[in-house]
């Protein structure tokens, strides 16, 4: 299973540094977005206000719509030419092809992430502290959000309103990896990392249970694409 | 000799709509079948029920010693398949592509570059993305893989649709590689000259089953100009034969788009009793008729 899913994270890796679609379209778009969120909330002037407050909450909103167009991204790659068709040919583990799915996606949206939270730093007037607690529910809470998407994902493939889909889908089971995730910063943020170890367990559960689920269903799925 | 392919009854279903009903074939090991038929026949269908696409829901189809209405996919890594669309990434070099898919399938890829060559794929198009390439070479480089993934059987549907003269004859000589080095092939094609000419056997199908199966004389094959090609429908049956109206399991003389059309069912078919190519040239190859859904070869 490992060495399929480094083949399949390989390739949609080389894929994204020819296209560049995470870089030219789902940077800019996340940057936007937190940009927006500073015009509609802002100003940020001290601790008193909105953006200061729901810093944590906005910043992980934008992470989670980024993480759908990163998805379908990657799930378009296998619906050109009769792509997906061809994974099925190639003999490739199921399992193996999701986790290198999953895996191509969160390298990207966890490099998108360190951006994303350097602009909410500056906009949002949020010193980010507690840098190891940070990290670790944001690779969790990561995980999570990848290993749900690329399992709704799948599902899109085949279906000729996958643009709607997979949000519809997506969004309401996502839903408790961004309340950990926002819990587990707004705690980091505020320097109680008792309270965000607590949280980032939780996320380290969405996230185990989700690679679980994907890992095992993957394979139904697409063969059902 | 254990058949590579071996379907009885086998059918297939898009929905509800069947896609095989009811198919019996048996395909010995290093033999090239020609699979013809009109468009919506159910060739690509075949093909793809033999490569593990298709989930046979009833019958029995087992490919390469894997019984296909078990696991579909097991045989996959052993199948190579040319389909319509060409199982490739935009954004992916030729040589990415085929890499991948080699790695993928577990072949080894030590020769890829071999392959390229071969195909007229090395220089600068081996570097290049594959969105900047025709049809034609598109379709180079899906034959590509399928070569260098080295496999059991190989499944051509259509294989010489937008190849140029020089690529039918490469195509064409693969396949008699491929055959030498004891692969299997089914090739479905409208292009009954090349592709009779390097099949062993040819096999009509219409409405989803098998129609006929005849052999495909070598003498026949090397003088295809010399065809008799008679309209299944136009010769007289006899009440109850074999693929005649009324037979079991034989398609409703009514129903015109089940049927080969002239163009693309010579003698052979059912309908044409005696009709065969051989007549006309006087080559022995007696056609060996089947029942619809019947493989008596």
């Amino acid at each position: 299973m490992w060495r399929d899913a480094l083949l399949v994270a390989g390739k949609d890796l080389r894929i994204e540094l020819r296209a560049k679609v995470a870089l030219g379209q789902v940077a800019p778009f996340a940057v936007v977005v937190l940009l927006l969120f500073g015009l509609a909330l802002g100003p940020a002037v001290g601790s008193g206000s909105v953006l200061f407050a729901a810093a944590a909450g906005l910043f992980w909103v934008t992470v989670l719509l980024a993480t759908v167009l990163a998805v379908q991204r990657s799930f378009a790659l296998e619906s050109v030419d009769g792509a997906s068709d061809g994974l099925r040919m190639s003999g490739l583990d199921p399992a193996g092809i999701f986790v290198g799915k999953a895996a191509a996606i969160a390298s990207q949206l966890l490099l998108l992430e360190v951006l994303l939270a350097a602009v909410a730093s500056v906009l949002f007037d949020r010193h980010l502290a507690g840098w190891a607690i940070l990290a670790a529910s944001a690779v969790a809470a990561t995980v999570g959000l990848v290993a749900l998407g690329t399992i709704y994902g799948v599902v899109s493939i085949g279906s000729r309103q996958r643009e709607t889909l997979l949000p519809l889908l997506f969004f309401p089971m996502a839903a408790p990896v961004l309340l950990a995730a926002t819990k587990a910063w707004d705690a980091a943020l505020a320097d109680a990392p008792g309270h965000a170890l607590g949280w980032l367990d939780v996320l380290l559960v969405f996230a185990v249970a989700y690679v679980a689920i994907g890992t095992v269903a993957f394979g139904p799925l697409l063969e059902d694409a | 000799m254990t058949p590579v392919i071996s379907l009885h009854e086998a059918v297939s279903l898009s929905d509800r709509f069947p896609l095989l009903a009811g198919v019996t074939l048996e395909v010995a090991p290093g033999e090239v079948v020609h699979l013809r038929g009109a468009n919506g026949a159910g060739k690509s269908s075949l093909l793809r029920a033999c490569a593990g696409l298709e989930q046979v829901v009833s019958g029995k189809a087992v490919v390469l010693g894997h019984d296909l209405t078990v696991d579909r996919q097991s045989v996959r890594r052993q199948v190579g398949l040319l389909a319509h669309s060409t199982f490739l990434y935009d954004d992916l070099t030729v040589e990415h592509n085929v890499r991948f898919a080699v790695r993928a399938s577990r072949s080894g890829d030590d020769a890829v570059g071999a392959t390229l060559a071969q195909l007229g794929l090395d220089g600068r198009l081996r570097e290049t993305p594959v969105r900047r390439l025709s049809a034609g070479q598109r379709r180079r480089v899906a034959l590509a893989v399928l070569v260098a993934r080295r496999p059991r059987l190989w499944l051509l549907d259509e294989p010489h649709a937008g190849l140029d003269a020089d690529g039918r004859d490469m195509l064409d000589d693969l396949v008699g590689r491929a055959r030498d080095a004891g692969a299997t092939v089914l090739v479905a094609s409208h292009e009954l000259e090349r592709a009779s000419a390097i099949s062993d056997r040819t096999v009509t199908v219409a409405g989803g089953r098998i129609l006929a199966v005849a052999p495909v004389a070598p003498v026949a094959a090397e003088r295809p100009a010399t065809l008799v090609v008679t309209h299944p429908l136009a010769a007289p049956r006899s009440p109850g034969s074999p693929g005649s109206p009324g037979s079991p399991g034989a398609p409703d003389a009514s129903d015109a788009s089940d049927a080969p059309d002239a163009s693309d069912a010579p003698g052979e078919t059912a309908g044409a009793p005696g009709a065969t190519r051989d007549e006309a040239t006087g080559a022995t190859g007696a056609p060996v008729r089947a029942g619809a859904g019947r493989d008596v070869a």
